[in-house]
């Protein structure tokens, strides 16, 4: 597999910058068997894809081609998350061809069907009926061209690895190629093409081997940053030392003084370029600036407050029962704060694009998960029409939601646009920390109860700016209100001091964190073990049963907490998956620091695609968790960022890596659902319930690092 | 200025007529064409940049072009022989031990001057020496794996 070298992210450079318009593409695609959507797809996709805006509008999704070689258009992006494979052996089991005779071509806004972005864990669940839907009706065509040039009814033929054939009698036979050379089939799908039941699958639900590791081992995968054009220029841009602060007076000369550079004063920005990136440099720092910076109004530590203060009205999003009645069940209450930060996506790939203008079309080549927005953006930017901007996607190194807003591409373009020539955009670390839309910061405010019997009888639940995802209640609660406060990212005026955006599972990190910790403090008080607390508290099924299988794995040992043994447990869902996660860590009581030692996770993610590809997920989910969890925070003054470099914000690494074991729990009545998030969401409440096993101190804020874990055990021993 | 520096990149001798104070990362990335050592952080933090001169795993970013005068540098392009890939790379594919693939090659370069040194280590001895490579898809489990693959005793 490793030798497999047919996997195309983007295709070629294109010869000249002709401008590409969609109705123009089939030709452009050239003859074979091509499968369109054109219909609406709402039944096929549901619901939810519709109200998210998923097209209806003309896509051609593969193209059959002379030589047999299959070509899936997907404007979904590869960032590592492996949809580059899981989304060819889709098409590959529905066409009944070799995952190897599949070529893939993703994020070209010319040759791709329209896409709102890679984001949610969607690709599978949305994207993927789509495409097995199209996959399936090419299939249906080969088998009537093959009916005829056999001349045979269909029904006496098989299908096979590329290959129609007479199922008495195997040498009589045509190949897909043979079928589709010369033809010029384009078909339209009505949506009711017969995918495969799970149990016809011979590609899908088989462990595959990433499509893309040889391009990746070897270096020769391209991101966008490894793009050269002739002539291209390395542009640096000039920022401002804080969010909010103007720009009063700026001084070029010293850097235009240089030899070859370039610069770029124009519409509020400020350039310089140069054929050498390190020249540019040299020549940013000789721009004399002056700004005016804003006082700061708040600071990393006084954002909670701030943040309860300007968050408004609450909104309900689930309410059964009545509060008051709940509390006067009550005979244990429980009211509890929890906090998390603003935190950085941090991928190793900063933000790069590189524009070309040519022939009145503006190419981009960018790193984003938002391809088809970020051509609209760039051409309200530059001021031209939509068809005359194609953004091509390359391989993308990691976004984890940071790589939608695609400001790097509109600053390329900008600088092509005024120089006439190539221009590469590639930020650096400073400007990645400083420009990145952070996952906002947050605080959940939770009042709960217990009765008698030590059931939850009340669940009175406020999140101020995280949104309410995976705040869903699936405990037993007769008693349940769930309200947000402040709109998600920028739509609560003077919320924030820059940008906000989603984080692998936005909000659903802390949601979990809080839920998670609440109902561990509860069980805790009850004396009740927390894994037996949960099961008495749910009769959600899939629940129980991740939670059983991560016992199993795990060989959970009841006890309740604090046992001193260090052990923790907390499920969650996220985008239809359920997951539970069980963990051990050692904390070092003198420096307060935690060494997570070993987590099991187990997930329900209904129907399994690649099964290798789903337990990378949940390893690399568990693994980033840790560093939500134990040491990433944004530090910042006002609008200035102080955080400027990895060696200020902790991203996890090999010395801090636990044992990690995955279960996947088999569902296979449920279609696929996400896989790129779920089990990062109860990272942060494992860590916390066993810290307190571990010690009897709980941690309220995120991340939990050595000084707040140590101010929390000093805290505990102070209590009589 | 322009400095003339000879070395040995990837095997084969190199002659270049640059500014010897240009770092060895961009050099290789923009006059050289060798894009697949990576920038990532511009300041050593991340490894993303890691290349092998004289069997050291040095941090390309940080590191004058003019220092490599008469050396040996290995890069990533350099590892793939005859068509044939490193036995890391290959573990590295087989194992799973990467996603974006953006800090792949300096993880590999790593691990391969780890290698040259300490050719059977411990699982420690690999995450002590790991461990100012950054992931940040959080493929650490993997990326071991790989490295004790392939230097396991048979």
């Amino acid at each position: 597999m490793t030798d497999d070298p047919s996997v195309v992210v983007a295709p070629p450079l294109p010869s000249a910058g002709s401008s590409l318009h969609r109705r123009d593409f089939v030709r452009l695609l050239g003859g074979g068997i091509i499968v369109l959507f054109n219909a609406d797809l709402s039944d096929l996709l549901g619901q939810e894809t519709r109200t998210r805006g998923y097209p209806t509008d003309f896509n051609a999704y593969l193209r059959i081609a002379g030589d047999g070689r299959v070509t899936i258009y997907s404007g979904k992006i590869e960032m590592g998350q492996g949809v580059v494979t899981s989304l060819a052996q889709m098409a590959a089991d529905e066409l009944a061809v070799s995952l190897d005779s599949i070529d893939m071509v993703m994020g070209d806004t010319a040759l791709c069907p329209f896409d709102m972005g890679t984001y949610g864990s969607m690709s599978t669940r949305f994207f993927g009926p789509a495409l097995r839907a199209a996959a399936a009706e090419a299939k249906a065509v080969l088998l009537t061209l093959a009916s005829e040039h056999l001349k045979t009814p269909p029904d006496t033929l098989s299908v096979e690895d590329g290959m129609v054939f007479l199922t008495s009698d195997r040498k009589t036979r045509v190949t897909f190629g043979q079928l589709a050379k010369g033809q010029k089939i384009v078909r339209t799908l009505d949506g009711k093409a017969v995918t495969k039941s799970v149990s016809e699958f011979r590609v899908m639900g088989r462990p595959e081997k990433r499509r893309d590791a040889r391009a990746k081992v070897t270096g020769k995968a391209q991101f966008a940053g490894d793009i050269r054009l002739p002539g291209m220029l390395y542009a640096k841009v000039l920022r401002p030392p804080a969010h909010g602060a103007a720009l009063k007076s700026v001084d070029t000369s010293a850097a235009a003084r240089l030899p070859g550079v370039v610069v770029v004063n124009e519409g509020g920005m400020v350039a310089v370029l140069h054929s050498d990136p390190e020249a540019a440099e040299k020549a940013l720092a000789l721009v004399r600036a002056d700004f005016e910076v804003p006082k700061p109004a708040f600071d990393d530590k006084t954002v909670f407050a701030h943040l309860l203060s300007v968050a408004g009205e609450g909104e309900e999003r689930e309410k059964k029962g009545d509060l008051a009645e709940g509390e006067k069940r009550s005979v244990s209450l429980f009211e509890a704060k929890y906090l998390n930060g603003y935190g950085a996506h941090a991928p190793i790939e900063t933000h790069t694009a590189l524009a070309r203008l040519e022939g009145g079309t503006m190419t981009v080549w960018s790193s984003t998960q938002t391809p088809f927005p970020s051509q609209q953006a760039i051409a309200q930017a530059i001021g031209f029409a939509t068809e005359n901007v194609r953004v091509i996607t390359p391989f993308v190194g990691g976004g984890f939601g940071g790589k939608s807003a695609g400001l790097q591409a509109i600053e390329a373009a900008k600088l092509a646009k005024l120089t006439g020539k190539p221009v590469q955009v590639c930020w650096s670390r400073a400007e990645e920390f400083f420009l990145d839309s952070f996952r906002p910061a947050a605080v959940v405010r939770i009042r709960s109860g217990l009765d008698g019997a030590g059931r939850i009888c009340l669940w009175d639940y406020q999140v101020y700016a995280a949104g309410s995802r995976s705040s869903e209640q699936f405990y037993d609660v007769p008693n349940n209100l769930i309200r947000t406060y402040g709109r998600w990212g920028s739509e609560t005026p003077k919320m924030h001091l820059f940008a906000t955006g989603p984080w692998r599972a936005p909000g659903a990190n802390l949601n979990v964190f809080a839920r998670e910790s609440q109902i561990d403090a509860m069980a805790a008080k009850a004396r009740v073990d927390p894994l037996e607390f949960r099961l008495n508290n749910t009769s959600d099924k899939r629940m129980r049963r991740v939670l059983e299988a991560a016992a199993g794995r795990f060989g959970w040992k009841k006890a309740a907490a604090p046992s001193r043994r260090g052990l923790g447990v907390a499920c969650g869902i996220d985008a239809g998956t359920y997951v539970a996660l069980m963990a051990e860590v050692r904390v070092d009581a003198a420096t307060g620091s935690v060494k997570v030692g070993r987590i099991v996770c187990a997930q329900d993610m209904g129907v399994v695609i690649n099964p290798d590809g789903a337990k990378m997920q949940m390893e690399g989910c568990v693994m980033m968790g840790l560093g939500y969890t134990l040491s990433e925070e944004v530090r910042f003054d006002g609008g200035r960022i102080l955080t400027r470099n990895f060696d200020t914000y902790e991203l996890p690494r090999f010395s801090g890596m636990p044992e990690i074991e995955t279960v996947l729990v088999k569902n296979d009545e449920l279609t696929p659902q996400g896989g790129g998030e779920p089990a990062i969401v109860p990272v942060g409440a494992v860590v916390a319930n066993a810290i307190f096993d571990a010690t009897g101190a709980r941690l309220f804020q995120m991340p939990m690092t050595a000084e707040r874990v140590k101010e929390a055990l000093v805290a505990v021993s102070r209590k009589p | 200025m322009r400095d003339s520096i000879s070395f040995r990149l990837n095997g084969k001798p190199i002659h270049l007529d640059v500014d010897g104070d240009r770092t060895l990362l961009w050099v290789l990335r923009t006059d050289l064409g060798l894009t697949g050592t990576k920038f990532g952080c511009g300041e050593s933090f991340c490894g993303a940049c890691t290349v092998v001169v004289d069997k050291e795993a040095v941090r390309s970013c940080q590191m004058p072009v003019k220092a490599v005068r008469g050396k040996d540098v290995t890069t990533i392009e350099g590892l793939e022989q005859n068509g044939k890939l490193h036995p890391l790379q290959a573990a590295f594919a087989d194992s799973g031990g990467l996603q974006c693939g953006f800090c792949t090659p300096g993880m590999i370069m790593n691990a391969y001057a780890l290698l040259l040194k300490t050719p059977k280590p411990t699982r420690s001895q690999i995450r002590a020496g790991m461990d100012d490579n950054l992931c940040r898809c959080a493929a650490h489990h993997r990326i071991v794996q790989a490295i004790e693959r392939v230097s396991a005793p048979a």
